[in-house]
């Protein structure tokens, strides 16, 4: 048996809205990458849903473009954290605060 | 040999070429041979042309040659042609003529400077400019050449820039020159306005047609002309520049601001009789400024102290009589003036700069004196200069300066008040000149010691031209004998009678023409027997004399006080508006919106700087919140359901 479609959206608001929240809340920058993985695999979740709900192809492609662009990003993301951890002891996004104006 | 003259033209701008971009690097000398071949092979052209020219009847002499189509816009479409005809013919050979020999002069007398390529260029590129006005077609080639002219005199009079009264005097006399080149564009547009056309045929042959004769149009357009003419020429109000630009180098005020380009105002008006015709009140009002220029020149030139500046307000003198044959219609003979005036004044100031030369730079005539021995050739040079500038009997300036003032008696359009002015300043011309002769020749001398033990000698290519210009100013008068009295007038008669005629002499003036030529001439030996008298027989008396009239010889020496007028009324306004404008109007309304720009930039950019923490939850919250925003507004207006 199939779960109602209404379910799988609901399913990827709760995983948003963790995602968000983690990123919001959290200072390790690991931690903050993993909670943006799971808001996008939420966004990707209601693509899916919405391509097998009106029988448009168009959706999962989306899916499989957005899963390219975030192992992108985490190898662009990764570098990034590296290099501070190399400058600074520890990597507390709050203290990366030289772009302050 | 007519068609090809633009090869009068061609020949200065290879030499300004070859002077400005080669010549300097192969040898300085070859630039000083090259520039004076270029104008030399001018003035065979132009004779070449002059010889074919009187072989065709009078209606063929006047040749128009379309070398390209220039400016074709609309309405508008000038070629670039030249105008071949008497009048032209004979300004180019009094060019190349008086210039080639100038050119030769110069060789030696700027043989020690430095920037001896840079001067031939200059010379040659005014040449080019000079005879581009001469030559040219239309109205807009003529302000071509103007414009060129101009700027050649500004860049040969401050040639010594470093010194920066030079520099001054170049300024000055662009500034005056532009004021004349504001007043001739503007009577070009007029022009325009009234014919549609530029071309010198087309607006001369309409001109009796589209204009009516003192209307207050033509009267408009040939008084702005006149404001060019005598800006150029340096006549009153406009004569300011010209004693000052003797600060060039002395064949520069002997070329330029003496034979030729000075000349270009009463070509001017000569050229554009046709219009001037049709206006009698301009006319008065030529030859009434020609009239009180001379007067005015002479009485300054009586006391100046600098041997250049009297030849200079001679020129002005000279010029004002010009001006005064030309405003009483007598055009050739104001030509016939203008030729015999480049050869004598040439030679004046060639001789004065031999002097000058040989006093390594001394240009005062108190520190002079006695020179006759030292420099004999130019000694002769002079006295011939100035008997025929002062009118003595049977040299050029005598049969050319008659003319005029038997016009200005005789024309109708003359009067007797313009003929006594005309009188009077042959005596005031005898006693000037030959006051500076005096001065510079004779008497005791008071040279410097130093200067006195290191005379430089004239050289060959200095005297030579010296001669060969004393003889025409000897017997450059006679031309106008050549086949029958009045040639000048029968050779220029197919211009100047081509489209309006002649004005007319007043009845029984004949008559007049030889007593008047007896007083002229008595008057002007009076003028050089009173300088004789007071500067070689009783050398204290001009002192004595000064004393009698203190106000009058300040007035003099002080030139009419016209340049402190000047300064008073024109200068002393400009600096202040300059001043308000650099400090009120540009300090606080210029600035203050500049400043007050950038201040209000910074005041946002302040403010925004806040939100800029630094943290990366600020931006994530930032872009949530606006993500939500936009949600919201979609799902408002429907794009969302």
């Amino acid at each position: 048996m199939i779960a109602p479609q209404s379910h799988y959206l609901i399913l990827s608001g709760i995983l948003f809205v963790l995602g968000m929240s983690g990123v919001l809340v959290r200072k390790n920058p690991l931690v903050m990458f993993m909670s943006i993985e799971l808001m996008l695999n939420a966004a990707n979740l209601a693509f899916v849903t919405f391509a097998y709900r009106f029988g448009a192809i168009e959706g999962q492609v989306v899916a499989f473009f957005v899963m390219t662009v975030a192992a992108a990003e985490v190898v662009v993301g990764l570098a990034i954290i590296s290099s501070i951890f190399r400058v600074r002891a520890n990597v507390d996004v709050d203290e990366v605060s030289s772009l302050k104006g | 040999m007519l068609s090809n003259a633009w090869l009068i033209l061609a020949f200065p701008a290879l030499g300004f070429l070859y002077c400005s971009l080669v010549g300097r690097l192969i040898s300085r000398r070859s630039c000083g041979v090259v520039a004076s071949g270029a104008v030399g092979l001018s003035f065979l052209v132009g004779l070449g042309a002059l010889v074919e020219m009187l072989r065709l009847p009078a209606a063929a002499q006047s040749v128009q040659l379309p070398l390209w189509n220039w400016i074709a816009a609309g309405k508008l479409s000038v070629p670039f042609s030249l105008l071949v005809d008497p009048l032209s013919i004979l300004m180019v050979l009094v060019v190349t003529g008086v210039g080639f020999l100038i050119h030769v002069y110069a060789t030696g007398y700027m043989q020690g400077d430095a920037d001896y390529a840079r001067f031939f260029a200059l010379m040659n590129i005014f040449v080019l400019a000079m005879l581009m006005l001469v030559l040219a077609g239309s109205f807009l080639l003529l302000m071509v050449g103007w414009g060129g002219v101009g700027f050649a005199s500004y860049a040969l009079i401050a040639f010594w820039f470093q010194k920066p009264a030079n520099a001054a005097a170049g300024t000055k006399a662009f500034v005056m020159n532009s004021i004349g080149d504001v007043g001739l564009l503007l009577a070009i547009f007029l022009i325009f306005i009234n014919f549609g056309r530029l071309d010198y045929s087309g607006v001369f042959s309409q001109a009796s047609q589209k204009l009516a004769v003192n209307s207050p149009m033509a009267t408009a357009v040939v008084l702005l002309l006149l404001i060019g003419a005598a800006a150029k020429s340096a006549q009153l109000p406009l004569h300011t520049w010209l004693p000052d630009a003797m600060a060039g180098p002395t064949p520069v005020s002997a070329l330029i601001h003496a034979a030729t380009m000075v000349t270009a105002g009463v070509y001017l008006i000569a050229r554009t009789h046709p219009l001037y015709q049709l206006s009698p009140t301009a006319m008065t009002i030529v030859a009434t400024i020609g009239a009180l220029s001379a007067l005015f020149a002479a009485t300054i030139g009586l006391v100046q102290p600098n041997i250049k500046r009297v030849l200079a307000y001679s020129t002005i003198s000279q010029l004002g009589y010009m001006f005064l044959a030309v405003g009483v219609g007598a055009f050739s003979a104001g030509m016939f003036h203008l030729v015999t005036h480049a050869f004598f004044k040439a030679l004046l100031f060639m001789a004065a700069g031999g002097v000058i030369h040989a006093l390594a730079g001394e240009e005062d005539l108190r520190k002079m004196g006695g020179l006759w021995r030292t420099v004999p050739s130019m000694y002769l040079g002079f006295l011939v200069g100035a008997l025929a500038l002062a009118g003595f009997p049977l040299l050029s300036g005598f049969f050319s300066k008659d003319e005029i003032i038997f016009a200005a008696f005789a024309s109708q359009r003359g009067s007797p008040v313009l003929g006594v002015m005309a009188l009077s300043v042959v005596g005031l011309t005898g006693f000037y000149v030959f006051r500076a002769f005096f001065l510079c020749f004779h008497g005791t001398s008071r040279v410097d010691e130093q200067v006195a033990h290191h005379i430089h000698k004239p050289g060959l290519s200095m005297v030579a031209p010296v001669g060969v210009l004393a003889v025409l100013a000897a017997l450059g008068g006679y031309i106008n004998f050549v086949g029958g009295t009045g040639a000048i007038d029968r050779f220029l008669s197919p211009v100047f009678e081509r489209y309006t005629d002649p004005v007319p002499v007043a009845v029984g003036a004949e008559a007049m023409q030889e007593p008047l030529m007896m007083v002229s001439v008595l008057v002007g030996l009076g003028g050089i027997f009173v300088a004789y008298l007071m500067y070689v027989r009783y050398p204290n008396a001009a002192a004595r004399v000064g004393g009698w009239y203190p106000g009058l010889y300040r007035l003099f020496l002080n030139k009419w006080y016209v340049d402190e007028l000047y300064g008073f009324l024109f200068l002393r306004p400009g600096r202040w508006l300059g001043e308000l404008l650099a400090g009120p109007v540009d300090g606080a309304i210029t600035d203050g919106i500049v400043r007050g720009a950038a201040r209000s930039v910074e005041w946002f950019a302040l403010g925004f700087k806040r939100v800029e923490t630094g943290f990366v939850r600020d931006y994530a919250l930032a872009i949530l919140l606006g993500a939500t925003v936009v949600l919201f507004y979609l799902m408002q207006i429907g794009g969302v359901r």
